[in-house]
């Protein structure tokens, strides 16, 4: 037992150091002032000076907006949709055309994102030549696609969630006269929050990440951040996208920080309300 | 209860709706550069010109084959990796266990393309590992890394390990240990105990794992495109050159179609994996 215990210990620090190494390096020369990126020029380093750069980059910034509005409105429509289906997958027991549903939420997670992408821009253009909209790819379509590949993380979250909670909550709301629309609301939803909660983080950077989706469906003139950065990236490393990775890895590294402290939180709060209501049963 | 059917028919109906048109769309059937003018039919012969067309072409053939051979590699190696990982994991006091998931965890909500394109700047000939290699002596020359297979596996290890991880993670964890003490109390050494007990318990993470990093593997766009070689292209580099380059909407769907037929199989595997843990889980 020990020698395995001391082997996978081993591959799990190696493994550690090879998630965080290139994060590391990326941030450690996004301070560097050579043009050569990776070669340390150590005489007027540290400096600022592609933060400075990056601020004053009309184009990264317009993108970065871009994809921050679209990322909002997907991860919120697909918290919506998903939060839906999940409710129904799970709650519904076995409805016509349920393996249907199912199967439909949990193949985008697996599709290469090349099939997805081709499918949705042919859809739009199908939709095009029909119904005359949406006019033109743009961040009209790059927001349908999101919604729908997020929606499936979503449901899976959710219905993670819903499978591990007490069902006879949902039902003593019933008993006590309450229509299903409030067992919803009042019932169901704030014991699913933090599902939702973090199905829209994650739903979020899916989107504000994804490349490959919206390059198929943009059209022309609107690019996402990850479009401008993956044709600076091709030509070759640019310092200021070290800067740029820099800024983004400090918000994400924040963000879960707070979102985590948020959960322990609520979590705490559940089980003093818990602990209240059996003693007031007492 | 009549509301709450509409209310879920209705983006139920949504979801169908917005799926049925991805299958349907990507099928060949649907060519929009020859659908304007005819009907159907003509599209249907083409669509078999399209497919004739894949299989004598050698690049189509080679790239699959490639791809296939590429995702494979990458998912043992994840597999290496990660069942250390996700084991000693499984095996640690719970407060270090939440603490090394969050490590697992967080570079996965930070851009993938930027750590994709991390690793440009490690690999490449005057890039960090080379230079590190050379200023301790090891190696004179730099090591060609950048646009080599090492670096595509690199990659597609680095950017789903976290998806091989859990899978594992989740299912290691429900071990039972007794079972472990009653083989060693029998004489059993740690290996045998390991090779006969826990191995064949863990094989629903393995596939799961392995599964989730293989089928989105074979159809890698950027990392291919960032760290690969030039000379040998994989499926979903071709499909989308055949697209944007070449516009050539039948042939892209095509190749599309057929990457899709590969991969029935294992997505299918997986759902009912996925659905089989979901049972189990109530």
């Amino acid at each position: 037992m020990k020698s395995t215990g001391l082997f996978s210990r081993t591959l799990l620090v190696a493994g550690l150091v090879f998630l965080y190494v290139p994060i590391l390096s990326m941030i450690v020369f996004s301070f560097n002032n050579s043009r050569l990126v990776t070669v340390w020029d150590s005489a007027n380093s540290p400096t600022l000076k592609w933060y400075g750069a990056l601020v004053s980059n009309e184009q990264i910034l317009g993108a970065a907006w871009l994809s921050i509005q679209i990322a909002v409105v997907a991860a919120t429509g697909a918290v919506v949709l998903g939060t839906l289906a999940g409710v129904a997958l799970v709650r519904f027991g076995a409805f016509r055309g349920r393996a249907l549903l199912a199967g439909m939420t949990t193949a985008p997670l697996v599709m290469p994102e090349v099939i997805t992408g081709l499918s949705l821009l042919l859809l739009f253009v199908a939709c095009e030549q029909t119904i005359g909209w949406p006019k033109g790819g743009g961040a009209v379509t790059i927001t349908l696609a999101h919604i729908t590949f997020c929606m499936a993380y979503v449901t899976v979250v959710v219905q993670s969630r819903l499978v591990g909670f007490d069902e006879s909550l949902e039902e003593a709301a019933m008993d006590l006269g309450a229509r299903p629309a409030t067992v919803f609301f009042r019932i169901t939803l704030p014991l699913i929050v933090p599902a939702l909660v973090s199905g829209w983080l994650l739903a979020f950077t899916l989107s504000w990440d994804d490349l490959v989706i919206s390059q198929f469906v943009a059209g022309p003139g609107s690019s996402t951040l990850p479009m401008v950065i993956f044709s600076k990236v091709r030509l070759g490393v640019s310092p200021d996208v070290n800067a740029l990775a820099t800024i983004m890895v400090l918000i994400v590294a924040s963000g879960i920080v707070v979102s985590s402290i948020w959960m322990r939180y609520q979590n705490k709060r559940r089980e003093r309300d818990m602990r209240l209501a059996q003693v007031s049963n007492l | 209860m009549v509301w709450l059917i509409v209310l879920f028919l209705i983006p139920f109906i949504i979801v169908f709706k917005i799926s049925f048109a991805e299958v349907q769309l990507a099928m060949p059937p649907y060519t929009p550069l020859f659908e304007w003018l005819n009907g159907k039919l003509v599209a249907v012969k083409l669509n078999f010109s399209n497919y004739h067309y894949l299989f004598t072409d050698a690049l189509y053939v080679s790239s699959y084959l490639y791809s296939l051979k590429v995702a494979a590699v990458s998912t043992f190696l994840c597999l290496l990796l990660g069942y250390p990982m996700a084991y000693s994991i499984a095996r640690s006091s719970p407060a270090t266990r939440n603490v090394l998931l969050m490590l697992i965890v967080l570079p996965f909500w930070t851009s993938f393309l930027l750590r994709v394109y991390a690793w440009i700047g490690l690999l490449k000939s005057n890039g960090v590992i080379n230079n590190v290699l050379m200023g301790l002596g090891i190696i004179h020359e730099p090591l060609t890394m950048l646009q080599t297979d090492f670096a595509v596996y690199i990659g597609i290890v680095y950017s789903y390990l976290p998806f091989m991880i859990l899978p594992l993670y989740s299912n290691l964890e429900k071990h039972d240990l007794t079972l472990i003490e009653a083989a060693a109390d029998l004489g059993a050494r740690p290996f045998t105990a390991f090779r006969r007990i826990t191995l064949p318990q863990s094989m629903p993470g393995i596939i799961a794992g392995s599964l989730l990093v293989f089928i989105p593997a074979v159809g890698e766009y950027v990392i291919p495109s960032l760290l690969g070689r030039t000379d040998q292209l994989m499926i979903g580099r071709v499909l989308s050159d055949e697209f944007f380059q070449n516009r050539d909407w039948p042939v892209a769907s095509s190749v599309a179609i057929f990457m899709l037929a590969l991969l029935v199989v294992p997505i299918m595997l997986f759902q009912r994996f996925e659905k089989r843990t979901l049972e189990a889980a109530k």
